[in-house]
């Protein structure tokens, strides 16, 4: 043995090593969480795209493990396109309610409220957020019941009769409001609501109030502002907020289930496909549209400049 | 791909006959533990509720600790058996014959279990469990879909399972529409069979579970004209409790479970089975063909047939016990009338679950499979 060099242990030859190799520590560093991302979550995808392309053999009901279309042919079935255009048609109608229901709430927030207002308006946003969702989900489930509280209150200010003409609207109605579209529609903006206001209020707060006071003085009226500045500015964090409430509703299976009149959204027909059924090439096709959707979603937005503050 | 597909069929069946030659013939000493995939409820110890306990007993006599793990869905069960780790599985019908196809279960020994004797005849040799002779496991708990009704709405018993799938006028006055239920699984197929089997005898339906195509779309014509009378389909055994509270349900198929819970909350809740009969489902504790506990799972497949566990299961659950002496002989809380409330009188009416499959008594492919079942069922609840 050298006396320059006494015995050196194993930890001091690693870092001699890595301090020759920089980058040798960097990929070490690294491999952990690309190989979760690489083979979990984007191997798991390739699975699922590869399955899709598989069909079932209509007479014994196994899969064929050949490539073809004739899985998504199916999913132009009258049957199973309903099932897309009513989950697509949901998705749409929520995330233009929550932009609707959220604006208002956000523009308070971000430009009026100050102190423990603010901090009272975030508890309020982010305190529905804490309880369990089934538990909201079944809250409403009593609140929108036949003989819950909404049809007692109606009737009991006379408007028993406006609940049921909204009721008897064709394909929207049904015998009660935790029956039919309405209510799940209700519980899915009540429930993404906060997904909504707290993008959109962080754009409202970065629209500078010089610029404000610059539109005033050119003269515009509040509407023109509100037209050609505030929305502008603020579409970012719409546009952000709408791909939360958009791909939520989308994936979404178990308010359907709760609240509605059963008619299936995606996320129940790929339930109910896999497992026993076997069909597991339409299940993985049926998966594929959320994501072929929120693609081209997101590439819209991306035109529109939502990710221009990224 | 197709070969590697033969050959691990062929694998399977060579596992299974090797698990046939290997059938225990004497019990040795306890190994200590017992591991089982069971359903939620099916397996008490006294922590949900005191009065309902048929493990810690078991634990004192026998010296095996009882490992349970629950499994919400035959899926689930049958891919925990694939793993493996795993003694005893509470498997049902939909499961079981997967379970013996597939090489996972052992065939058990029924000298080895004393009290074999007291299963009901009509259990010992069901096709769910007996594969050429053979029994892959012993009877563990059955139960009938019942027709659950509102007592006020329905003085008298309905005679016809017609209330939920017919458009009519009930009792009080008012029509059915709006005011029934129906299950939102696509086994709900084979409900509107047997209602079929009773009113068009002409489609010569011999089991709800083996359709041909003719008497597959009668069943989904009937399901269709169902969906106008339906408002929600139930899938949740509790949100269901809720609808027939809250949201004017008055009749619907049904599980003795929601019924004795509604009627124990005082709800003018009450069932039957109407002429028609009823479709009904029926577990079987199975052993698992490397079970590592052997003997704690033979000792815990005797304790299943002779102690409390029939009798207090059979009213916890809601369900028929296996053994009709525990109904009767006090070793629980059941009574005979709590049996055959259940359903134990009807077992003649009551057609058992099984998977449909392309295969069957009809012919080679002559039956719909059951993955039609499922995407059909979402077009007939879709209004298609």
């Amino acid at each position: 043995m050298d006396s320059a060099h006494p015995s050196r242990g194993v930890a001091d030859r690693l870092t001699g090593v890595f301090w020759s190799r920089p980058k040798l520590l960097t990929a070490l560093l690294i491999a952990p969480p690309l190989l979760w991302l690489g083979v979990v979550y984007v191997g798991s995808l390739a699975a699922l795209l590869l399955q899709s392309f598989y069909s079932i053999d209509e007479f014994s009901g196994v899969v064929v493990p050949e490539f073809t279309l004739k899985t998504y042919a199916e999913l132009l079935r009258p049957s199973n396109f309903d099932v897309i255009v009513r989950t697509v048609t949901m998705a749409a109608a929520v995330t233009l309610a929550s932009v609707a229901v959220a604006f208002p709430i956000a523009f308070f927030a971000a430009r009026y409220a100050r102190g423990r207002w603010k901090a009272l308006f975030y508890l309020g946003v982010m305190l529905p957020l804490w309880s369990s969702y089934l538990v909201k989900v079944y809250a409403w489930k009593l609140i929108l019941a036949k003989e819950g509280i909404v049809t007692w209150a109606a009737e009991g200010i006379g408007a028993g009769n406006v609940l049921g003409a909204v009721l008897a609207i064709p394909v929207i109605g049904g015998n009660s409001l935790s029956t039919s579209y309405i209510g799940t529609f209700l519980v899915f903006v009540y429930v993404w609501l906060p997904y909504m206001i707290l993008p959109m209020q962080a754009a409202l707060e970065r629209v500078p109030g010089s610029l404000l006071e610059a539109s005033a003085d050119l003269g515009a009226g509040g509407w023109r502002t509100f037209r050609s500045v505030i929305l502008p500015l603020a579409l970012p964090g719409i546009i952000a907020g709408s791909i939360f409430t958009f791909s939520l509703t989308l994936g979404d299976y178990i308010i359907p289930q709760i609240i509605g009149s059963s008619r299936f959204f995606i996320g129940q027909a790929v339930y109910s496909l896999q497992g026993t059924a076997g069909n597991i090439p339409l299940a993985a096709a049926f998966a594929v549209v959320p994501i072929v959707i929120m693609l081209i979603y997101l590439a819209v937005a991306r035109k529109m400049g939502a990710f221009d503050a990224l | 791909m197709k070969s590697l597909l033969v050959s691990t069929t062929a694998m399977a069946m060579v596992v299974a006959n090797a698990a046939a030659a290997d059938m225990i013939t004497e019990l040795g000493a306890p190994e200590g533990q017992v591991d089982i995939v069971a359903w939620p409820g099916y397996i008490e110890r006294g922590e949900t509720d005191p009065a309902f306990d048929w493990v810690t007993k078991f634990e004192e006599a026998s010296g095996c600790k009882v490992n349970v793990k629950t499994a919400n869905t035959s899926d689930e069960m049958v891919a925990l058996m694939n793993e493996g780790g795993f003694d005893l599985v509470t498997a049902s019908g939909d499961a079981s014959l997967r379970l013996v196809a597939g090489g996972r279960v052992q065939p058990v020994n029924t000298d080895l279990i004393p009290s074999w004797a007291t299963v009901d005849d009509r259990l010992k040799d069901a096709p769910w469990h007996t594969v050429d002779g053979v029994h892959y496991g012993t009877p563990y708990m059955w139960g009938p879909n019942v027709l659950m009704y509102n007592t006020t709405v329905f003085p008298e018993p309905p005679t016809s399972w017609s209330v939920v799938f017919e458009e009519q006028m009930l009792p009080d006055g008012q029509s059915n529409k709006g005011r029934v239920q129906a299950y939102d699984g696509p086994i709900h197929v084979a409900d509107a069979a047997q209602y079929l089997m009773a009113h068009k005898p002409e489609l010569g339906i011999t089991s709800p579970y083996e359709l041909n195509e003719d008497q597959y779309a009668a069943a989904l014509d009937l399901l269709r004209g169902q969906r106008e009378l339906v408002s929600r389909y139930w899938h949740d055994a509790f949100i269901q409790m809720d609808d027939f509270k809250n949201e004017g349900v008055v009749a619907s198929g049904s599980w003795p479970f929601q019924v004795n819970l509604l009627a124990s909350e005082g709800q003018p809740i009450a069932s039957t089975i109407p002429s028609e009969g009823a479709t009904g489902w029926a577990d079987t504790t199975m052993m698992h063909v490397n079970a590592a506990h052997p003997n704690c799972s033979y000792l815990w497949m005797e304790h299943t047939l002779s102690s409390n566990l029939q009798s207090d299961l059979s009213v916890w659950f809601g369900a028929v016990p296996s053994v009709p002496a525990a109904c009767s002989d006090g070793r629980g809380m059941q009574t005979q009338e709590g049996c055959d409330a259940n359903g134990l009188a009807d077992f003649e009416k009551i057609h058992f679950w099984t998977t449909p499959v392309a295969n069957c008594s009809q012919g080679e492919g002559a039956c719909v499979p059951y993955y039609r079942w499922v995407s059909d069922y979402i077009g007939v609840i879709g209004g298609r």
